[in-house]
């Protein structure tokens, strides 16, 4: 029999129903794996407790054949979704101690689904980053690191970024899935990295109250599983509309499992030609074909667009989100939460509080949108980039006449080692050219495994959608996952 | 345009960030190559175009003003460093 640890979402519900194995046993051998690999420092907090209360409150419900869409799964949480009475950090020192009174929407809609939390993911500071090297709880590394005889790391690659416990979480087999939030590509360029799936649907689908804020109007909640199956099974759980999120959308939830239908004869696969960058590794042009070819041979028809702003969207990303960020960021002034450094007057309290609670990528982004917020600059640098954002959306819109979906590359490069583009903050930002676009025009995206570089390392394709159509976002990434086949595990579960 | 030290220790007070004199020379050097990166934003031509502000093309919805929350003071404070009777407390500020 398959592991406990390596059955997917799908079959773990069918093996409880079946009664082969209990929610109890699932969420210790999960527990049991979390303690034997401690070396990736997945988790900032772990809450076996929380756990295995959660699994026996699901193995009642089983045992009265009264079970819900998701029960006795066990999920790893992205330690940015505050969660009542479980410490969360957003891997920040500002937020030491802080322990909330409430329950973001996303994970009490699991929750009401029956999901069991093992504990919180670790993550980049406040999510800015795309290597998972800000945390002040330290790097995570990815489960692909390649071991010498004895068992030590030859060398520690990054699991990608923001969401980069959650990604190394689920691709060494600690959870069966994981939220994490996508402000710039914090899903899906993670999920590449790792080999693992996830989405970042539409902005309005998942309540972002109660999810610590960095940049409001790109931030969106989603997946991050091993199958396209189990994406659609958690999102269904996750989306939905909320009042206490102003941006939320009031449309019905559709059931994204049903869509995997295979079936995609006829629809239109939008190519964009500006996504060729320079200096792109032929792996990644490779793969990108073999996509084309997979999709062509399920009956789907490729169509070469123009997104013609492409190479504007990293730097326009790189003034709305730091100017977001800086709005944001400045309820942390050690007044109501968190961390305190006592000045001599109020002025310094705060000054002394951030200067030693936020770590130096967060202090760049919000002196970066301080700035071009400031009196003289906001309409040299915050509106030009506001009206390059709506010009990015335009080019979505226009390609969206003649396409229904759009294929590329997940991220430019596979994994890089730890240290790696830490001098050069925009070689590192690079890495988001190609998903920054779908969270300026607000579009569903979604990042599949497609398969791994001359390195041996995972790669993936991305598939962005029509807004709200995230049902045939995951019918094409199924389509991808079925084309490309099974993918082998990372070395530290294989 | 560069930022210059002046001009990065002034956005540090604005930002309420304490930066040390010896530190400001180096985050302006990292500040002024993000930038001048950001300046090729003005090749793209933005006449006409209105800035996006929100994704979402609905407006905002409304309710009735009604109190749908709240009553539990305790609960507000319970994660401050210095909270007396239910009151956030800071520095004194007036004189």
């Amino acid at each position: 029999m398959t592991k406990l640890t390596h059955l997917t979402m799908a079959d773990a519900l069918a093996g409880l129903a079946a009664k082969e194995f209990t929610a109890v046993e699932l969420t210790q051998a999960h527990l049991d794996a979390m303690a034997a690999a401690k070396e990736l420092n997945a988790f900032i907090v772990e809450t076996p407790d929380v756990a295995l209360k959660q699994a026996a409150d699901s193995d009642a419900r089983y045992a009265k054949g009264e079970q819900r869409a998701l029960d006795g799964l066990p999920l790893g949480i992205k330690d940015l979704f505050c969660t009542e009475g479980v410490q969360t950090t957003a891997a920040s020192h500002i937020l030491d101690g802080f322990v909330p009174p409430y329950e973001s929407t996303v994970t009490s809609q699991l929750f009401r689904d029956g999901a069991v939390m093992l504990g919180k993911l670790n993550l980049d500071e406040f999510a800015m980053g795309s290597a998972n090297i800000t945390s002040h709880y330290g790097p995570v590394i990815s489960p692909w690191s390649p071991k010498d005889e004895a068992g030590n790391f030859t060398r520690k690659l990054v699991p990608g970024g923001s969401s980069g416990g959650s990604a190394a979480a689920v691709a060494a087999r600690l959870a069966l899935g994981a939220t994490g939030t996508d402000t710039g590509g914090s899903i899906r360029q993670p999920a590449s990295f790792v080999g693992i799936v996830g989405i970042k649907p539409t902005y309005g689908r998942c309540s972002r109250w109660g999810i610590v804020a960095f940049a409001s109007s790109l931030d969106q909640a989603g997946p991050m599983t091993r199958t396209v199956k189990d994406a659609a099974l958690m999102l269904r759980s996750m989306a939905g509309y909320d009042p206490k999120d102003s941006t939320s959308i009031d449309l019905p939830v559709p059931d994204y499992a049903a869509a995997l239908t295979g079936d995609i004869r006829g629809l239109r696969v939008g190519i964009p030609k500006e996504y060729r960058v320079d200096g792109m590794p032929a792996e990644i042009e490779k793969l990108w074909q073999q996509g084309i070819e997979w999709l062509k041979a399920a009956g789907a028809t490729p169509v070469e667009i123009s997104l013609p702003h492409t190479k504007y969207a990293l730097p326009a990303y790189y003034i709305v989100a730091p100017a977001e960020a800086s709005s944001n960021l400045a309820r942390y002034d050690g007044v109501r939460f968190g961390l305190r450094v006592e000045g001599k007057d109020l002025k310094e309290m705060y000054e002394n509080t951030r200067a030693e609670g936020f770590g130096a990528e967060v202090k760049r982004r919000i002196m970066i949108g301080t700035y071009v917020l400031s009196a003289g600059y906001y309409d040299a640098y915050y509106l030009k980039a506001q009206k390059v954002r709506a010009r990015i959306a335009e080019d979505f819109t226009k390609a969206y006449e003649q396409c229904d979906v759009i294929l590329t590359p997940t991220a430019p490069s596979a994994a890089f080692g730890i240290g790696e583009k830490m001098d050069d903050p925009i070689a590192m930002y690079l890495n988001d050219v190609f998903t920054v676009p779908a969270n300026l025009a607000g579009l569903p995206g979604l990042s599949v495994p497609a398969g791994l570089s001359g390195e041996g390392l995972p790669l993936g394709l991305q598939v962005l959608g029509r807004p709200f159509d995230e049902a045939t976002v995951l019918k094409v990434g199924h389509v991808i996952e079925q084309a490309a086949g099974p993918q082998p595990l990372p070395p530290i579960v294989s | 345009m560069s930022l210059d030290k002046a001009t990065v220790a002034k956005i540090a007070h604005l930002a309420r960030i304490k930066v040390p004199d010896s530190d400001l020379e180096q985050l302006a050097g990292e500040l002024n190559t993000i930038m001048h990166w950001v300046e090729m934003l003005g090749e793209v031509d933005t006449q006409n175009v209105e800035p996006m502000t929100s994704v979402v093309a609905a407006n905002l919805r409304r309710r009735p003003d009604a109190v749908t929350d709240g009553g539990y003071p305790e609960k507000v404070v319970a994660n401050a460093t210095d909270a007396t009777e239910n009151f956030f407390s800071v520095p004194k500020v007036v004189e």
